[in-house]
């Protein structure tokens, strides 16, 4: 069989793409009477909100309804984690530039857009609070301290022979999808509706539709066959924009389109929260570290939205594959008057995992080593600990595996010497190597999301439909997913029709996020295809008089001793004996626990491990600077499709490249966000990708954990091994402080040139 | 003459009734009920992602990528073009560029996929840079290395453009907009004398943006594209004369030879789509401080020729051009005819520069162009102009004084950014803060004396 387990298969949709038969949300069919619906944004980063009147934008032409707080029936709130009021109208205080006040329909898009210009919002202006140490020196937080600590770190930091300290700080980013966030909120009989969201989690969608519209949940249908793109920007912030139109349409009781345009998505939707790093830590003589003591202080924006779990994945991932005996990590969400910050591709590990390294550099600084002497000596297992703060084991094995890997990919030790020679010769330019090691948790932080259902159906014809609750937005979990299925069955990939996530076929699911997507909702559908295959294996025994167990599914033949039919006959032949040929599948990732008052317990199934090498070259005269190679290796387990998990490495390499280097957000003193579009706000384009981009899927490494044919998760995991971009720029400009992102204007700031 | 707008789209002639908006972008009629063709994305509304991309197909067999979200629909009048639904084959066959851009794995959400098999079936028959032909499309999940394989093994399909639709001028009228396409410079300059306030569109790159992004109903639109005299492209020995209506796409393959440093930054400038539509005469009339065609023109002394129908043509320096943030010498009743660029001296070192926090396809934070003419190791004339530092284009005259009659050495360019910090007080914004921009200006100062002094030295790092 051809299209199973391992193997290369193209992302479902590829050729659908590329003629452009791929139907998105603004693409489909308009049903008729469409209406569209526009945001009105605040224009004032903070300050008090008279009520709003929306009378001037009911007298413009076109409109049919202008919807502020007082028109919502349900809730005005639309909290993920339901521990916060967060609002989907601003009520009697505006808290960021760009926070919706108001929605506006009308039979044209430019009449909604015109109308939603015509309001007057009246707003009392009060000082923002728009950088990290305003908010922290006015303990200004979302969410009490979260402190994740082992053995006495003070008395351990007093006694170590070395001190060390330092302070720095990550941007954020936006996400950039492709495709903005859009919803189409369909109204059906006795309240119903249909959404058809661009979201990772169309369960949540549901929610928060049922809670603004104050209806129950089975009244609401969400459905996404694809999105655009996602990276975390459509879990949480998918789901107001589908409430906004849900409410729009049953006001309306017409179908409306909410499409936030560009500038509207990167005002009024969250992004990565940017980070500022203080901390202290004491190493010996060898630079070993023995005691470490942090805070990761990440700027939440103006509510909590997914904040907790960002913070909580931070402080797991301070020490990445290290190992310090004595620890005490604090992490905090500040609150500022900045969009609410929310999930981005790796949650709070990217930022956790830059801790490390910055306390690696200064302890190899402080004992004249290189980065990568004193990295090794600290890894955790070996002769060192392998026990992480809050209690899970790493595999010191791996962690050293991957590295040793890399290192040799990379021709390190010949290329250290190259690059030496060049610096010495040129006048202006240097080069610089780094490098990098992950170990990164999977699983959801909060243990009841670790669940999955699935929907199989066989068809009388042999043919297969597969529907389970994650959300394809370009990772390739589909196919991932309908691969299961077929080595499941023994057919080939062609005979399962892949079919958009609805509420309606599997209930009560979580995002597609946290890399889990294939872990999840692969074994729920392994669960649904098995409990099918074992009824028709039953039904072919009895007809042959052989025993189960000696029915095999391969090559889309069913046989059993000298017996053999195809698995569509078997299939008819099940449903003449009256054989349920459906079935559901639900999974939850076994031995979870987590105690989060403590910082104690088992959050993740198992780590993903990763390394990586770049080498960049920079202009001391203009800080200008570019990625000439990078090398890595990443662990993907027995990986379920090569291709796919190749993709999510590169992509999500050149995404952290991004975050790290040229993507900036840029805010005026007014608190208004000024990078709003791709003109403004640069993401890598096809130059920056580096011209020697070696990736490299640890071979022989099945997972040791129980997984889906002993894959390993990917989708997160890669985007961090850029960071050794990072520890190159700091190599290529020997600062000893690099804030991120590093912009040519940092790098020349960090070269003493401005 | 209130005509219809008439252009051939994926090889069939389409006739527009009467009265359709001529103002639209053409994206938002492609995706419209009336052509129904959404394979065409919008990503952006700015003509910076691309997944808009389509391509016009030119009399000549030369394919030119545009956003469509920037065209505006009467500006497509007699023009072809193609479409994503359009490269399929009878039958619907995938088309080999959809076929390898799938097999490439070059697509993960699929949304940008669209304009990029259509920069790539452009980039087919163009050739040239793999990473120019891609710098107007951005990805955000494939980390671009499959779509630049994809790119690496294209072929032409060979395929002739099909045959235009021979329409020169025009006027369109719809929802109270008026598109005027004059077919001469007469009619061109009698419009203008009765419609000062139209918008005048010589590529649309800035002024579409007002309608793509900021949905501007502009009543009256006089597009330049359809005078011959705007498009006239000449080389002589003392240098080029280039019609305003030159875009950049044409202009590019002139500029090889000694205007080389200068066509190297210019495809920098946007992208293939944004040069494919956007002129040198867009450039000067919009006048940003931060264009980057124009330090080029200070440091080059280029001459631009005004005309209008009361007072006929007059020719001014591209210094006096500039009056003010925004402002040029440009009276209302007046056009950009043509800019004559004289050729840089012999003997001279001619550098043009750019900071920005891309590579490609991002606005200067920083650009400079530097003329020096050397005379026996000393430096007798220093042409020093800027983008970014100023309301304008500006020359540095303080670090120009520097330098004329100063050795050619690290010293005497010391003292040339010391005076260049008397010349400039930039701003801040998200592009730079004043003291990058300072500070960067500095940077390209120094790195022009290793540049003329050591031309055997790689001095920037895309040149390693």
């Amino acid at each position: 069989m051809k299209t199973g387990m391992g193997a290369a298969l193209r992302q479902d949709s590829a050729l659908k793409h590329t003629t452009g038969e791929a139907r998105f949300a603004d693409d489909m069919l308009e049903p008729p009477g469409l209406l569209h619906a526009v945001l009105a944004l605040s224009p004032v980063a903070h300050g008090a909100l008279a009520p709003l009147d929306l009378a001037p934008a009911r007298a413009m032409p076109g409109v049919v309804v202008a919807l502020g707080p007082g028109d919502i029936p349900g809730r005005n709130d639309i909290s993920p984690s339901g521990k916060a009021r967060e609002r989907l109208f601003a009520e009697e205080y505006v808290e960021h530039w760009g926070q919706p006040l108001a929605l506006v329909v009308a039979h044209t898009r430019d009449e909604a857009i015109a109308a939603a210009t015509a309001l007057r919002p009246e707003i009392r202006p009060l000082p923002p609070v728009l950088e990290l140490e305003e908010a922290l020196a006015a303990n200004s937080l979302l969410m009490p301290p979260m402190v994740m600590q082992r053995g006495d770190a003070a008395a351990a930091l007093a006694a170590a022979p070395i001190a060390l300290d330092g302070e720095f700080r990550c941007g954020g980013q936006e996400h950039f999808y492709l495709e903005g966030q859009i919803a189409l909120a369909i109204p059906g009989e006795d309240g119903d509706l249909t959404v058809h969201s661009s979201t990772q989690h169309p369960t949540e969608v549901q929610h928060i539709a049922a809670r603004v519209l104050g209806c129950d949940y089975n009244r609401v249908s969400v459905q996404c066959r694809r999105m655009g793109g996602g990276f975390g920007g459509k879990e949480s912030n998918a789901s107001w924009v589908g409430a906004a139109a849900a409410l729009a349409a049953r006001a309306s009781g017409r179908p409306v389109k909410l499409r936030l345009a560009r500038k509207a998505d990167m005002a009024a939707t969250g992004k990565r929260h940017p980070f500022l790093f203080r901390w202290r830590a004491g190493c010996d003589a060898a630079g070993r570290l023995l005691a470490l003591d942090a805070t990761l202080a990440a700027d939440g924006g103006s509510t909590l939205d997914l904040s907790g779990g960002v913070v909580m994945r931070a402080v797991t991932h301070a020490l990445n594959a290290c190992d310090v005996p004595a620890v005490r990590v604090t992490g905090l969400a500040c609150k500022t008057n900045t969009v609410s910050n929310t999930a981005f591709r790796g949650f709070g590990g990217p930022q956790g995992v830059l801790l490390m390294e910055d306390v690696l550099q200064a302890a190899a600084r402080a004992t004249g080593q290189s980065l990568e002497a004193v990295r090794e000596h600290n890894f955790a297992g070996g002769p060192n600990g392998d026990e992480t703060p809050y209690g899970q084991h790493l595999e010191g094995d791996l962690i050293r595996r991957v590295w040793a890997e890399a290192k040799l990919l990379s021709a390190w030790d010949a290329r250290r010497a190259e690059i030496d020679a060049f610096n010495a010769s040129h006048p202006t330019l240097r080069r610089g190597l780094g490098s990098f090691v992950l170990a990164f948790g999977i699983s959801f932080g909060i243990v009841a999301m670790n669940q999955a259902g699935a929907l199989v159906s066989v068809y009388t014809d042999g043919s297969i439909r597969l529907n389970h609750g994650g959300t394809e937005m370009g990772q390739g979990l589909f196919i991932k997913v309908a691969q299961v299925v077929a080595e499941v069955f023994g057919v080939e990939v062609e005979r399962i029709r892949i079919t958009a996530t609805s509420t309606d076929e599997v209930p009560n699911t979580s995002p597609t996020a946290a890399s889990t997507g294939s872990d999840l909702n692969g074994w729920a559908a392994h669960v649904a295809a098995t409990a099918i295959r074992a009824r028709m294996a039953r039904a072919a025994a009895a007809l042959w008089g052989l025993a189960e167990e000696d029915v095999a599914f391969t090559d889309g033949q069913v046989t059993a001793g000298n017996h053999s039919m195809s698995f569509g006959e078997l299939a008819h032949h099940c449903w003449s004996q009256r054989i349920s040929l459906s079935a559901t599948g639900f999974y939850k990732t076994p031995d979870l626990h987590w105690d989060p008052v403590a910082m104690k317990g088992h959050p993740f199934f198992y780590f993903s491990y990763g390394a990586s090498v770049a080498e960049v070259l920079l202009d001391r005269l203009t800080g200008e600077h570019r990625v000439l190679r990078a090398d890595m290796v990443q662990d993907c387990g027995r990986s379920l499709n090569p291709a796919i998990d190749l993709g999510q490495i590169e992509g999500a390499f050149v995404q952290g490249l991004g975050w790290l280097t040229c993507e900036e957000l840029w805010w005026d003193a007014a608190g208004r966000l000024r990078t709003l579009g791709p003109s403004t706000y640069k993401i890598p384009g096809s130059r920056d990708v580096p011209p020697v981009f070696n990736v490299k899927l640890l071979e022989d490494a099945p997972a040791r954990a129980e997984t889906i044919f002993r894959s390993k998760a990917v989708g997160e995991p890669p985007l961090m091994l850029a960071t050794a971009v990072w520890n190159a720029l700091r190599d290529a400009t020997g600062a000893a402080r690099l804030d991120l992102p590093a912009t040519p204007e940092r790098v020349l700031r960090a070269l003493g040139g401005c | 003459m209130n005509g219809c707008i008439e252009f051939v789209l994926n090889g069939v002639t389409r006739r527009l009734p009467p009265g359709t908006p001529p103002g639209q972008t053409l994206l938002e009629w492609l995706r419209g009920p009336e052509a129904g063709l959404t394979g065409t994305k919008e990503g952006c509304a700015e003509g910076d992602c691309g997944a808009c991309t389509v391509v016009a197909e030119e009399p000549d067999g030369r394919r030119v990528p545009l956003n469509a979200c920037l065209a505006l629909l009467g500006q497509m009048h007699g023009r072809s073009l193609r479409t994503v639904e359009g490269l399929r084959g009878p039958g619907g066959a995938p088309h080999p560029v959809q076929r390898a851009m799938a097999e490439a794995d070059a697509t993960q959400c699929g949304f940008c996929t669209p304009g990029i098999v259509m920069s790539a079936w452009a980039h087919a028959r163009e050739g040239g840079s793999v990473h120019e032909a891609l710098a107007g499309n951005l990805c955000r999940c494939t980390g671009y290395r499959p779509i630049l394989d994809a790119f690496s093994r294209l072929e032409d399909d060979a395929a002739p453009a099909p045959p235009p639709a021979a329409l020169a001028g025009g006027h369109f009228s719809g929802t109270g907009q008026e598109f005027h396409l004059p077919a001469d410079l007469p009619s061109l300059l009698a419009l203008r004398a009765t419609l000062p306030d139209a918008w005048l569109l010589a590529g649309g790159t800035d002024l579409g943006l007002r309608v793509s992004e900021h949905r501007e109903k502009p009543p009256a639109i006089l597009c330049l594209s359809a005078v011959p005299e705007l498009q006239h492209l000449e080389a002589g020995p003392e240098g080029l004369r280039i019609g305003a209506g030159v875009t950049y796409g044409r202009l590019l393959p002139a500029l090889e030879g000694d205007f080389a440093p200068m066509a190297a930054l210019l495809r920098r400038l946007g992208s293939r789509q944004i040069r494919g539509m956007g002129t040198l005469g867009g450039n000067l009339g919009t006048a940003s401080p931060i264009g980057d065609a124009l330090p080029p023109l200070l440091a080059l002394g280029a001459r631009i020729v005004l005309a209008s129908a009361a007072r006929g043509k007059r020719v001014v320096g591209a210094d006096a051009f500039f009056t003010g943030y925004r402002q040029t010498l440009l009276a209302p009743d007046e056009v950009i005819i043509r800019i004559d660029l004289p050729r840089p001296p012999q003997n001279s070192v001619f550098v043009c520069e750019k900071l920005s926090k891309r590579h490609d396809q991002d606005i200067s934070t920083v650009s400079a162009t530097f003329l020096l003419r050397l005379e026996g190791g000393r430096i007798a004339e220093a042409r020093l102009a800027f983008g970014g530092m100023a309301a304008t284009p500006a020359r540095a005259a303080a670090a120009e004084a520097a330098l004329t009659g100063a050795p050619l050495a690290e010293a005497s360019f010391a003292t040339a950014v010391e005076a260049l910090a008397r010349d400039f007080t930039p701003l801040s914004d998200w592009r730079g803060s004043a003291e990058y921009r300072a500070a960067g200006a500095a940077g390209l100062l120094r790195r022009l004396y290793w540049r003329a002094a050591h031309p055997e030295l790689a001095m920037e790092v895309h040149a390693l």
